[in-house]
């Protein structure tokens, strides 16, 4: 644990400990909750996590120049606003046949 | 480490918290947009412009939008009688505190290999504009391709069905 005596001194690894703590509230939002929607936040919170790593090992990457890490954020970031589109209009029609957005009570495959 | 970012990951991560941790859907809406603004203006402080405006656009002008009307459309202002948090709330939360630790344990003992600061990457806008319709066209298409699908997904999902007699 030499890591913790010293401070964090690395840039890059304050934005990974962001990130990270930022995804494991995501994960417990997801995991814990019980309304859908709230399911559907956790993971826009996981995905964000993410795109924050990418960003912070684009910025201090040894090739900034070459924008990798910077192209994957921008279509992770469109893939995550279709993916959301999605997973709401899911709730919605779930919520119309069954009359709950309440996981607990989605018990059945039968519509 | 400046006082900006300090300042910064406290908003993301207390607006994540609040996101999470509130009982009212419609506040949970509202802090998950303060977690989103947060993390846009860190991508701002790591020099991402184009990210940050992107993250704006998408996730505060969109996302938001529309985890806000699913919550008026599901009547998911109401309070459930039974509690707001799942009967396995206790695994969750022991399985999400064990993702954290090997994560932030990963980070710390790796510290001392990470880079220190390095130079502000002159990358502006225009080059992600060349390199958008240059190296990465193909994924551009796939990805206007999957919002088109979506979009129609999303919309033949949430129509109203036709009654069918029962």
């Amino acid at each position: 644990m030499t890591g913790v005596t010293m401070g964090i001194n690395s840039p890059l690894a304050g934005y990974l400990l962001v990130a990270a703590l930022l995804f494991a509230i995501g994960l417990a939002g997801a995991l814990v909750r019980r309304n859908a929607i709230l399911v559907l936040i956790g993971i826009e919170l996981m995905l964000n996590a993410a795109n924050l790593n990418l960003i912070a090992f684009w910025r201090y990457g040894p090739h900034p120049e070459a924008l990798t890490g910077m192209m994957f954020a921008i279509f992770s970031i469109a893939v995550a606003a279709a993916e959301a589109a999605v997973g709401l209009g899911l709730v919605i029609a779930i919520h119309r046949h069954t009359d709950t957005t309440d996981l607990d009570k989605m018990n059945r495959m039968k519509g | 480490m400046n006082l900006v970012f300090y300042l910064l990951a406290a908003l993301t991560i207390g607006g994540g918290l609040a996101a999470v941790l509130l009982k009212h859907l419609v506040h949970c809406a509202l802090a998950t947009t303060v977690a989103f603004a947060g993390l846009a203006m860190l991508f701002l402080q790591l020099d991402a412009q184009f990210a940050g405006f992107a993250q704006i656009l998408v996730y505060i002008g969109a996302v938001a939008i529309l985890i806000v009307f699913a919550i008026l459309l599901t009547r998911g202002s109401e309070l459930p009688k039974d509690g707001v948090f799942s009967r396995s709330w206790f695994v969750g939360l022991v399985i999400a505190a064990g993702v954290f630790a090997v994560l932030g344990w990963a980070v710390l003992e790796s510290m001392r290999a990470l880079p220190q600061q390095t130079a502000v990457p002159a990358v502006t806008v225009h080059d992600i504009g060349i390199a958008l319709v240059g190296r990465y066209v193909l994924p551009l298409e796939i990805v206007a391709l999957l919002l088109t699908a979506a979009t129609i997904g999303a919309v033949i999902v949430a129509m109203h069905e036709k009654e069918r007699p029962r």
